[in-house]
């Protein structure tokens, strides 16, 4: 009924504004042909020029009421880069759009169809095209000069005092694994992945003995952070908007991000005035049904702060598979916690 | 010697058209070797294409501004997409996937190129038919096949596609990882293996015809824009579309034969898979050296008809003839080499990135070059507005409105910010989706009383017109700024995350304007089919008054298009308004006057 409703409007709709075009058309066919184009042309450039005077005054309010209250503020050194470089590209393409727009309309409106006049007969001017390629060219020289440098910089060697971690996605979660007390993340190898050890984690290499996993990213401001990106399964992206961090998440092609946190959640919250405000971890690369549900909770805390939290911390060897291999030998050991509890031939890994 | 050869040719064809010869239903409607006809079967085809990909974006909209909300209507016509009232996530994914793929190449490049390259260019080269008219209707009928074959995927108990448009693997490889990654995903491969086929069928058929069946005194530097726009847009497709099957077969291999071409290391559903030493990302880089130039192939067409509605309704020759040509070129070549800024997130050597930002931004060059010319064409004008005047007008607005932002992304330390956000989302939509329907809509509207002999409605072209601007601008403006506070595209809801969710308005605004633009869209549909039938008959043989060749031909439109010999071409065609006193416009086939001949050689000292 209610679809029926519906269709019926619609269709009524439909019927109404054909017939008022029908009707209008039968007027304006009596008129001269040249007399019905220079109506025509004065009321729809009014209307095009009153859209574009109304979409101009749209673009530069929202924009600058965007840049002032919504985009976020970058929490971390290079955001602050990338925010630099957004106001100089926002400020010259904002330009050119306003006044190009501008003109279109204003043309569109001023030199409207009158049927006693001529148009100017102006093919071309060698000097006006070479000034807007140049000058353009020049314009992007700056920007892309700009962009060039600010990624290199970013894309620089971390310093090698960051802290380690590493993000491995799959569908639809994260793990996240510190590098512990050498701050060195053991070596994974892919044939050994089983339900007991998903990463793949080499056991035998010290390194990987003290390096545990955590629900939350906690990480100390100021201090610059290493990030390793894997997946195990498809294509994933590790994305901290606040950060303006994102790299691609590829099996089989572990990808690299360093960056410096500079706002405390503490802060941010003050800032945003949001109490309940977190930092949080998206994945950005289409991966299947459950990509829009891949949060993780990223703390940013104090230097003190930090170090409390991470004396807590317990290594995921000992606790998961040393305990149990004293446990149990030499029957097979249970399954990870975290692991989707799939019982797995450990001759498959091959 | 190429000349003679041409008339030659001509002279047997209107020798062959001058006996009838019966011809059936199925051969002039079905089968039809005409260019003209496969012109409009493209176009019908194409606009049923666009409603079902414009339907389905309406469908994922409604989902993404009332996450909350149930629709059992929605349910009582969808039933295998919703669930108790909402749209599944597997349905979502795959109606976004199955909307790009469908817009992409079934409208805008089938449809726009397949309709105003076989109207256009025999018309405006002065060419009987197209270098192979069998060729052509093979074009057509592969087409239609593989837009059977994807429809076909629609009604699967596994669903559709639902990788996304640009089906990276493993995503898209693996039928674990997907449902829509089984069935659906392999229908897609066929659909499309057979589309680029049917594409490189048209488009050897477009450059040859373009190259060779030039009429007389139809010189290179003679012919309208609109043709040179499609020459290059075939030279394009020609170019890319094989990168694209190679990517599709190898991606068949890996999903059917083992191979390892895309995959690497992948354990999924608690096993390790054997695949070993691929590179997803290879895959990536195969899909968007078509990709890319896809975009071009999308837009240049709209381009082409643009500037030549812009010069014929301002009563004034493009301006900076050569120019827009060399622009093209440009962008077509340097179309080529940019491809990898699709790709700056996904841990690329950061040198290969900087020369990716470099020529990305370059491309903006001959793109503002265009932009300057088309309103030193307007400017002292004399702007007759018809609909399809406004339509380019409107383009023009979209394409620098859209353009901007390129710069924004193609930086890409931006991208680091922007990237896969809904920004993406609002810059593509409006340079290549909207822009590029917008020159369609200027190209119908235009050539519509050449196609099929009557006037479209111009009160409902306008209202047409004025909804679907305004509309446009309203749904994908406000795209960036969801995208520059960091929302990411592709989500099935924003509720998991606090950051995102607070757009719940701007999303509920951008549905609420996708559904009027869409059923706005219906307007145009019935003026289409009714003015086809009950429209104002054209009288006159040029109502538009334009100097290229179409408008010379009879009004009966007849195979073979002019009844004797073939017109002969004397100059370009964009002489409007050249003297003070006359018709402002001298056609092609007009031969230059003694004054005119001695301004040129001036001119040229």
């Amino acid at each position: 009924m209610q679809l029926l409703l519906i269709t019926l409007a619609l269709v009524l709709v439909f019927v109404v504004i054909v017939q008022v075009g029908k009707a209008v058309e039968l007027i304006s066919v009596i008129k001269e042909e040249d007399d019905r184009r220079e109506e025509t042309s004065r009321s729809v450039a009014f209307w095009f020029g009153i859209t574009g005077f109304l979409l101009l005054i749209f673009m530069a309010v929202t924009g600058y009421y965007e840049y002032g209250k919504f985009l976020p503020v970058p929490a971390s050194e290079h955001g602050v880069w990338i925010q630099e470089l957004i106001t100089v590209t926002l400020i010259v393409t904002g330009i050119v759009l306003l006044i190009t727009n501008f003109l279109l309309f204003f043309f569109s409106w001023k030199y409207r169809y009158r049927k006693d006049r001529r148009a100017f007969y102006y093919p071309h001017n060698n000097k006006l095209e070479l000034i807007w390629t140049v000058i353009p060219a020049l314009a992007l020289t700056v920007l892309v000069g700009m962009g060039i440098d600010k990624w290199f910089k970013i894309f620089s060697e971390a310093p090698s005092e960051a802290i380690r971690i590493e993000a491995t996605a799959k569908q639809f979660g994260w793990y996240i694994r510190y590098g512990g007390k050498d701050n060195k993340l053991g070596p994974r190898d892919f044939t050994l992945v089983n339900a007991e050890n998903e990463l793949g984690v080499r056991w035998n290499d010290e390194a990987s003995q003290d390096d545990f996993l955590s629900d939350e990213i906690v990480l100390p401001v100021n201090t610059p952070v290493y990030v390793n990106i894997a997946a195990l399964d498809v294509i994933h992206n590790f994305y901290l908007p606040e950060f303006r961090l994102m790299m691609d998440a590829v099996p089989g092609m572990p990808t690299k991000f360093w960056f410096k946190p500079t706002i405390t959640t503490e802060k941010m919250r003050e800032i945003k005035g949001d109490p309940e405000f977190d930092y949080e971890l998206a994945c950005n690369q289409l991966c299947g049904t459950g990509h829009w549900n891949m949060k993780r909770v990223v703390r940013i805390v104090t230097e003190e702060e930090y170090k409390v939290w991470f004396a807590e911390q317990k290594s995921y060897y000992e606790q998961n598979i040393l305990a149990k291999k004293e446990e149990a030998t030499p029957v097979a050991p249970a399954v990870a916690a975290d692991s989707a509890a799939a019982v797995v031939d450990s001759t498959v890994t091959e | 010697m190429a000349t003679s050869n041409i008339h030659e040719h001509g002279a047997t064809v209107a020798h062959a058209a001058g006996h009838h010869h019966e011809e059936t239903f199925f051969s002039k409607y079905v089968f039809s070797m005409d260019h003209k006809m496969i012109a409009k079967q493209f176009l019908i085809a194409g606009m049923m294409w666009a409603i079902i990909g414009g339907l389905f974006s309406v469908l994922f909209r409604v989902q993404l501004a009332w996450p909350d909300e149930t629709f059992p209507l929605l349910e009582t016509l969808f039933s295998n997409w919703f669930d108790s009232g909402k749209l599944t996530t597997d349905a979502y994914y795959a109606l976004v996937t199955m909307h790009g793929t469908i817009m992409v190449f079934f409208v805008l490049t089938a449809g726009l190129s397949g309709t105003f390259a076989n109207l256009l260019i025999p018309y405006q080269i002065g060419a009987r038919d197209m270098a192979s008219p069998l060729m052509n209707a093979l074009s057509f009928w592969l087409f239609i096949l593989s837009s059977l074959i994807m429809l076909a995927s629609v009604f699967l108990p596994t669903g559709m596609a639902s990788g996304g448009w640009t089906i990276y693997p493993p995503l898209s490889a693996l039928p674990q990882a997907s449902s829509g990654s089984g069935m659906g995903m392999t229908l897609w491969l066929i659909s499309m293996t057979l589309f680029i086929a049917s594409q490189l069928l048209a488009g050897i058929n477009y450059i040859s015809t373009v190259l060779n069946l030039r009429t007389k005194g139809m010189t290179m530097f003679r012919m309208p824009l609109t043709v040179w726009a499609l020459f290059f847009t075939a030279i394009i497709g020609l170019l890319s579309f094989p990168v694209l099957v190679s990517a599709a077969v190898l991606l068949i291999f890996d999903r059917g034969l083992g191979t390892s071409f895309y995959l690497s290391d992948i354990y999924i559903g608690g096993q390790a898979l054997a695949y070993s030493g691929g590179s997803a990302i290879l895959f990536q880089h195969l899909f968007w050296f078509l990709g890319h130039p896809e975009v071009y192939i999308v837009i240049l067409p709209a381009m082409g008809m643009v500037s030549e509605i812009l010069a014929v309704n301002s009563r004034k020759p493009i301006f900076g003839y050569k120019a827009m040509i060399f622009s093209i070129l440009g962008i077509a070549v340097l179309g080529f080499i940019v491809w990898a800024h699709h790709m700056f997130m996904t841990g690329m050597n950061p040198f290969l990135g900087s020369v990716f930002i470099l020529f990305t931004l370059l491309i903006a060059v001959p793109s503002s070059v265009k932009v300057f010319n088309w309103l030193a064409t307007i400017w002292r004008g004399n702007i007759r507005m018809t609909p399809a005047t406004i339509f380019a007008l409107g383009f023009v607005s979209l394409f620098i409105s859209g353009g901007v932002t390129g710069i924004w992304l193609g930086n890409a330390t931006i991208d680091i910010q922007l990237h896969d956000t809904y920004f993406v989302v609002a810059h593509f939509h409006i340079i290549m989706g909207i822009a590029a329907f917008f020159g369609m809509f200027a190209g119908v509207y235009h050539w519509f009383p050449k196609m099929y002999g009557r006037f479209m409605n111009e009160t409902l072209a306008y209202i047409h017109f004025f909804i679907t601007f305004i509309g446009s601008y309203l749904i994908f403006w406000p795209m960036h700024y969801l995208g520059m506070s960091g929302v990411p595209r592709r989500y099935y809801s924003f509720n998991e995350f606090k950051a995102f969710a607070e757009y719940g308005d701007m999303n509920i605004l951008i549905t609420v304007a996708a559904i009027i633009v869409f059923f706005t869209q219906f307007i145009f549909v019935i003026n289409f089919f009714w003015s086809m039938k009950k429209g104002r008959v054209v009288t006159e043989l040029n109502p538009w008054k334009a100097n290229t060749l179409e408008w010379t031909t009879p009004l009966e439109r007849i195979h073979g298009n002019w009844p004797g010999e073939l017109p002969t071409v004397y100059r370009w065609a964009y002489d409007y308004s050249k003297f003070e006193d006359g018709p402002d416009f001298i056609p092609q086939t007009v031969p230059m006057t003694e004054e005119e001949i001695q301004m040129e050689k001036n001119a040229h000292h």
